[in-house]
């Protein structure tokens, strides 16, 4: 009688292990839902945040026009944008433009000495260090959540259970020249 | 750079596993002499885990209120709130409270038992003498340390101390107030001396023995939060040239103390010099700033 005690306690393991890792990929894949949308909160911060900056800077580089009908442009675009890949898009443009912006800004020195605009500069270049935190964060959930699916033995309950790979968050390289400032 | 990670995670833990066994030997030791077995040393470990706790539960509040640290809102300091919660989000862990201490010495603190509950404190002179980069590479690192859960680290390796101080104070004070009876009178003459002797050479150095355990707990846990910083990060230079800087700076800290100087970024305590100076680093909180600044160069 004994082998059947230990065969039902090694059973009893086996359901236990299976618990324990099923529980870490259900955990793990709802932190990559989660690590999703923050990269949406983070976009959204600087969508918010690209109107006021043109105001400011406005006042000061009157002849920047084409500049900021860039910036503009490349944000409602970004609102309206339907597709992944036309939201991708977008976000690079803003991003180009912004930097444009921001490196423009630097020969009006009355703009520098602007409080209201340092605040800004200061809000846009850490909503960019936010919205590249939260895709790295990202990319090293989708590390780890793919690593357990992929490696035996837990790749037996992923399959299971249907756990799948999930895609790394990757930028294209910008498809658009840089925008031409005219003097 | 995870291999590294990886490798000073499980050192810490086999350090703190070999701790734990020595002080199980040694409160066994303890239960030899006074023919109690293991009650003595549960005792111990129950006084010991009673006055860590609080500690580690309240300690958040102490810690700040002894560095007089103030708390800043995003309006006082946009660019360490932006740096902070930048970084919170690469860790995946909630955003900590930030505060910051009027000192002009470039230094840091992390503190709080769990990341839910924690905050980061930072000093005047480092956010005077840092640009941005160096600073993210500091706070990376202040992070990593509530992340890594360090607090709780440091917790039990203060219990295991606490329990050896307890358990070597109970060995001297019974030495002189004589044993027990118990099990001394059935033992041979010999045997029952030999404990004693050890017992007493161990009482003397245990306490030695668990402070440079502690110190050498808490090096490798500096270490490690420099690499998960750099990890959050993904830019040693950051931190490097922060490194640099704080090592040609010779500012003390003045609101530090070595209750709370194993919190700290830089050891915030005078380093001594000579050969008092070289036996006085086993029991440095913090691994030296050249190797910090070395083992980051290579990554």
């Amino acid at each position: 009688m004994l082998w059947l005690w230990i065969v039902l306690g090694v059973a009893g393991l086996i359901v236990l292990w299976a618990i324990v890792v099923f529980n870490r990929l259900v955990s793990l894949r709802n932190r990559l839902d989660n690590a999703w949308s923050q990269i949406d909160v983070q976009l959204r911060r600087r969508y918010d945040l690209i109107p006021n900056l043109v105001t400011t800077v406005k006042g000061y580089a009157t002849h920047e026009r084409q500049l900021f009908e860039e910036v503009t442009r490349a944000r409602s675009q970004g609102l309206q944008a339907g597709t992944v890949h036309d939201q991708e898009q977008a976000e690079n443009m803003i991003t180009a433009a912004l930097r444009q912006l921001l490196a423009v800004a630097e020969a009006y020195p009355d703009l520098k000495a602007n409080e209201n605009f340092l605040a800004l500069q200061e809000e846009l270049v850490g909503t960019e260090g936010k919205i590249a935190y939260s895709r790295q964060f990202y990319n090293d959930e989708v590390q780890t959540f793919n690593t357990l699916t992929q490696q035996f033995p837990s790749s037996i309950i992923a399959g299971m259970f249907r756990f799948a790979a999930r895609e790394f968050f990757r930028t294209e390289d910008a498809t658009r020249p840089p925008v031409q400032v005219e003097f | 750079m995870f291999d590294l990670i990886k490798s000073n995670t499980r050192r810490s833990w086999i350090l703190i596993a070999g701790f734990v066994i020595v002080v199980a030997a040694f409160g066994y030791l303890f239960g030899m002499l006074f023919g109690g077995g293991f009650i003595g040393l549960i005792i111990a470990i129950g006084i010991a885990l009673v006055m860590s706790w609080s500690a580690y539960a309240g300690g958040d509040k102490v810690v700040l209120a002894v560095s007089r640290a103030k708390l800043v809102t995003p309006i006082d300091e946009p660019r360490l709130h932006n740096l902070i919660e930048g970084l919170a989000i690469a860790a995946g862990i909630p955003k900590p409270k930030v505060y910051v201490v009027e000192d002009p010495s470039p230094n840091a603190f992390a503190t709080g038992r769990d990341p839910a509950h924690a905050s980061i404190a930072v000093t005047r002179g480092l956010l005077e003498k840092m640009n941005r980069m160096e600073l993210e590479g500091v706070v990376a690192h202040e992070l990593a340390h509530v992340a890594n859960r360090d607090t709780r680290v440091l917790m039990i390796t203060a219990t295991l101390v606490g329990v050896v101080v307890l358990i070597a104070d109970w060995t001297l004070r019974s030495f002189f107030w004589g044993f027990g009876g118990g099990r001394r009178g059935a033992r041979d003459r010999d045997g029952a001396a030999i404990f004693v002797l050890v017992g007493l050479v161990a009482a003397v150095l245990m306490p030695l023995f668990a402070t440079l355990m502690q110190a050498a707990v808490s090096r490798r846990r500096e270490a490690l939060a420099d690499l998960t910083g750099v990890k959050y990060t993904r830019y040693p230079p950051g931190l490097i040239a922060a490194l640099e800087k704080l090592k040609s700076d010779e500012t003390i800290v003045q609101s530090a103390s070595r209750a709370t100087a194993s919190l700290w970024i830089e050891s915030p305590l005078q380093r001594e010099k000579g050969l008092f100076g070289k036996l006085n680093h086993l029991f440095d909180t913090h691994p030296p700033l050249d190797e910090r600044i070395r083992i980051l160069q290579e990554l």
